[in-house]
């Protein structure tokens, strides 16, 4: 019988999937809060602490994780709101630059609406947030509708499992 | 004491790929290791921390298409439907903000993912039979440019880089 060279290959992408699913599966939340964190978390994904930091660099690496640590709950350390803008088709580009420009912005999207650009902001203290989008508003001349959250109804546990199984196969996304 | 502020802006840029991360992090904010893993532990019980793990990318993952959609519920059913919508595995967030009369009659918003629109309207179609919500006024805001998505710094300095960039 041929030795077919793609199926050891092919062997290894399937165990290496698995393992990246179990990771993610197991360490959406509930990291480790010892010394050790990654040995501890190998240990029960049952390979070693060397292996899984280079696993966890080449996922940060392609992207597929941006980091390991905490997700805080919004308004609950310093303050923050979605804010929505109708902006005229032909200003849009030049709007949204403004707004990207405030280091203060960590979201800002167009979507498929009259209120057509939405953005979160986040500052230290109401008065802060308050001044900022004074002055946003100002430089564009747009309103702002500022719609703070006032109760969160989502418990965050990340990403569920059988959706991200599902695409770890998809290969490279480009978006 | 601890400077928690400071704590707050290692967790969001995440911690560091070496063997005794906390301890590392200690020493950056001239704490001890002791003290930072107590003062996690003090934040999640708090609720300020949500989560402690790894945070993926959907888009990365092929979930490439969101669409917002947001929801006129009538005042006394916004917890119910609110708590309906949050345990969707499809949903990543179900928020009660402020209406802006006349403007904006919405004070229910839930972000649904999917692999293309039409997944997200088949999500949305399940959502909608299920929390039995098939006569209330929604609208449905699907993505279209991202034009920047990072973390959010809740802690910044004044002159920090900013980079511009979407996943």
């Amino acid at each position: 019988m041929a030795i077919d060279p793609a199926q050891p290959q092919a062997q290894s992408n399937q165990q290496d999937i698995e393992q990246i699913q179990q990771l993610l599966n197991q360490f959406q939340h509930n990291l480790p809060l010892s010394s050790t964190p990654y040995a501890d978390m190998a240990s029960q994904l049952g390979t070693d602490e060397a292996s899984l930091l280079s696993l966890l660099k080449t996922l940060q690496d392609e992207q597929i994780i941006s980091r390991i640590g905490a997700v805080f709950r919004a308004n609950r350390v310093g303050v923050s709101t979605l804010a929505a803008m109708a902006v005229p088709k032909d200003r849009l580009e030049q709007v949204a630059e403004i707004i990207s420009s405030y280091p203060a912005v960590n979201h800002n999207y167009e979507r498929e609406h009259h209120f057509n650009l939405w953005f979160v902001l986040t500052a230290q203290d109401s008065e802060q947030l308050q001044s900022i989008l004074e002055n946003m508003q100002q430089k564009t001349g747009i309103v702002i509708l500022s719609l703070p959250m006032e109760e969160d109804y989502h418990i965050d546990l990340g990403f569920p499992l059988q959706l991200i199984s599902n695409n770890l196969q998809g290969g490279e996304k480009n978006d | 004491m601890i400077d928690e502020r400071k704590l707050i802006a290692e967790l969001q840029k995440g911690l560091p790929l070496t063997s005794h991360p906390y301890a590392e992090i200690a020493e950056r904010i001239k704490s001890t290791e002791t003290e930072v893993l107590e003062h996690i532990t003090l934040m999640q019980s708090r609720g300020d921390i949500k989560r402690m793990g790894i945070v993926v990318r959907h888009r990365k993952l092929g979930y490439t298409a969101n669409a917002m959609v947001v929801w006129d519920i009538p005042d006394n059913m916004v917890d119910e439907l609110g708590h309906c919508f949050g345990q969707f595995d499809f949903v990543t967030l179900s928020y009660r903000r402020p209406r802006h009369l006349p403007d904006w009659p919405y004070n229910l918003f839930c972000m649904i993912h999917g692999q293309d629109r039409e997944d997200v309207l088949n999500n949305l179609q399940l959502l909608i039979t299920s929390c039995n919500v098939e006569h209330v006024q929604h609208s449905v805001l699907f993505s279209k440019r991202c034009f920047k998505q990072r973390g959010a710094y809740y802690v910044y300095k004044d002159r920090q880089k900013e980079s511009v960039s979407c996943n």
